[in-house]
């Protein structure tokens, strides 16, 4: 445990002395920022197109970090060859991927937590106080921190055996992808024969972040059912438990370069 | 019990992408190294020590034959808190300072929370590294870099030490260094297997070394043993140019300065030379053994190999 929290937290202080993640928060900042904006030309409807704006700003440029720090968390350390002093130490392989998926899943919980904060400040800001609803944006947050717990999974997964390119546009065509997740299961039950079968095979092994997606629901002050919370937590749980050891399979039998 | 010991340890990859072919890394190879003992493993670049060391902390895995480590299995995790490597050309986290980056090691290898700083202080102190152990890594020379590699590689107080061509990117002063330190080692009773293509290097440290080559091991034993091997040459300093050409033709290397030619030949063509020497009315100067040293062994025998392989 001591040896897989070491390597959690160095891989959150690696991405915390990235300038590219201040980069990447400053623009999510600025898009909540922007949201205000547009929310003053939007007469009646602005706390919508605020919380809409937002959320999906947070999301975005979450999963973007997720992205491009996740497919360099193994790739990178076999390219610099920085793993060389790590597994000549008594660190297990599982131990590391999994220290580094903590790591950067972690990173990704305080970003969130900081976007979050000038989220709600923006809010604040346009409506003067805090209504009862509000309080189902938090629900919101946290499935779109479950979403980072999945992509970071699947881009750790494609960073064991592809180069950080290749493992980009997996991950990142993945996510479009799970993000019409719906659509395609719609599709399924539409299609007959061979498409049916593959379009259903897709439809369930791609992650379904349509499910994890709320914020329009909660821009329009909706509750979200408890069940609906229950079964995303375990299903991106599951699903980015799944990706983990599908990385530590690849990782185990690897020869570093 | 040895402190390393492969027993037909091997590694071969396969290349090419239409026709697919074995190529061999390290040809099986038998070694034992005994505890306590500094040992040189030389050889040209691209011989097999890098894939050896790798093999044997476990970064690859071989196609054949094991490996032990102070009795254990080179996969047991046990054996790896006992052992410190230092790899060629060390690349470490950049966006850490040296006392950071060790701090970090300790940690992975195990080193208890109220040890570690101290231990990291010490680790610094030895490579002369403590005024730099809190400037971050990116901003140190390579030179320094490679003596934070060495405080990595025994900041947990090993039994064994692995170090891959140690003295690389070292200055003059840094080779020092590092030749003091192996002796330190050495004298505490740790094992050390290091690698080098700088023939002096294991000359000066090594209790034994093993000469490896396209990945098959050409011959191991005491320094002294492998240059007692070698052909005994005789050093002849003599004035007089025009015996240079009969001296080559007995295999001589001559080199002239002046009036003064300097040949290096066999000891069992002494008596030609001198015979030639004096028909030719040369002036003999001096006649002096010349000590064979482990580069000549070296490049005897693998000269042999490139003979016998036309």
């Amino acid at each position: 445990m001591n040896r897989i929290s070491a390597v959690a937290s160095n891989t959150f202080r690696e991405a915390v002395r990235d300038r590219v993640l201040y980069n990447l928060i400053f623009f999510a900042l600025l898009l909540v920022g922007a949201a205000l904006l547009f929310g003053q030309i939007s007469i009646g409807i602005q706390r919508i197109v605020l919380i809409n704006l937002g959320l999906t700003a947070i999301s975005i440029f979450g999963v973007v970090i997720a992205i491009f720090i996740g497919i360099g968390l193994v790739s990178k350390e076999m390219e610099k060859k920085t793993l060389y002093t790590i597994l000549s130490r008594p660190v297990r392989r599982w131990e590391f991927i999994v220290g580094k998926f903590g790591g950067l899943a972690w990173t990704l919980v305080v970003n969130t937590f900081f976007m979050a904060v000038g989220f709600f400040a923006a809010l604040l800001f346009l409506a003067h106080r805090f209504e009862r609803a509000d309080g189902w944006l938090l629900v919101a947050i946290y499935f779109i921190i479950l979403e980072f717990v999945v992509v970071t999974a699947l881009a750790l997964l494609f960073s064991t055996f592809s180069s950080p390119v290749l493992s980009a546009v997996l991950a990142l065509a993945l996510f479009v992808i799970g993000t019409f997740a719906e659509d395609l299961r719609a599709f399924a039950a539409m299609s007959q024969g061979a498409t049916r079968a593959l379009a259903t095979l897709a439809a369930y092994v791609v992650p379904n972040f349509a499910s994890l997606n709320v914020i329009s629901s909660v821009a329009h002050g909706q509750p979200i059912a408890a069940s609906l919370i229950l079964y995303n937590t375990v299903y991106s749980l599951l699903y980015a438990g799944a990706a983990v050891c599908g990385a530590i399979l690849v990782f185990e039998y690897r020869n570093l370069k | 019990m040895p402190a390393i010991e492969t027993v037909q340890l091997e590694k071969s990859y396969t290349v090419g992408f239409w026709r697919k072919r074995r190529v061999a890394g390290l040809k099986p190879l038998n070694l034992s190294v005994e505890s306590g003992e500094v040992f040189g493993y030389l050889g040209p670049n691209g011989a097999g020590k890098t894939t050896t060391l790798k093999l044997l902390m476990g970064l690859i895995f071989p196609t054949g034959g094991s490996a032990r480590i102070l009795g254990m299995e080179i996969a047991d995790p046990r054996m790896k808190s006992l052992i410190g490597f230092l790899p060629e050309q060390p690349y470490f986290y950049d966006y850490l300072t040296a006392s950071e980056l060790l701090e970090y090691y300790a940690q992975l290898s195990g080193v208890s929370g109220r040890e570690r700083t101290p231990r990291v202080r010490q680790a610094l102190a030895l490579v002369g590294m403590t005024e730099s152990a809190r400037t971050q890594l990116r901003k140190l020379s390579k030179g320094m870099l490679q003596r934070v590699g060495i405080a990595q590689a025994i900041l947990h107080d090993p039994k064994v030490v692995f170090l891959d061509e140690p003295m690389s990117g070292l200055d003059p002063l840094g080779r020092r260094e590092v030749r003091d330190l192996i002796q330190t080692l050495k004298d505490e009773g740790k094992t050390v297997f290091f690698s080098t293509h700088i023939l002096s290097d294991a000359e000066a440290l090594c209790d034994r070394v093993a000469i490896l080559h396209k990945g098959e091991l050409h011959g191991v034993g005491a320094v002294e043993d492998l240059t007692a091997r070698t052909e005994s040459k005789v050093e002849i300093l003599f004035h007089g140019l025009e015996a240079i050409t009969l001296l080559s033709a007995l295999g001589a290397e001559c080199h002239a300065t002046g009036e003064t030619v300097r040949a290096v030949i066999a000891e069992s063509r002494q008596d030609a030379a001198l015979d030639t020497l004096r028909q030719q009315g040369a002036r003999l100067i001096s006649l002096t053994p010349v000590r064979a040293t482990l580069e000549d062994y070296f490049i005897e025998r693998l000269g042999e190999k490139v003979e016998a392989g036309r």
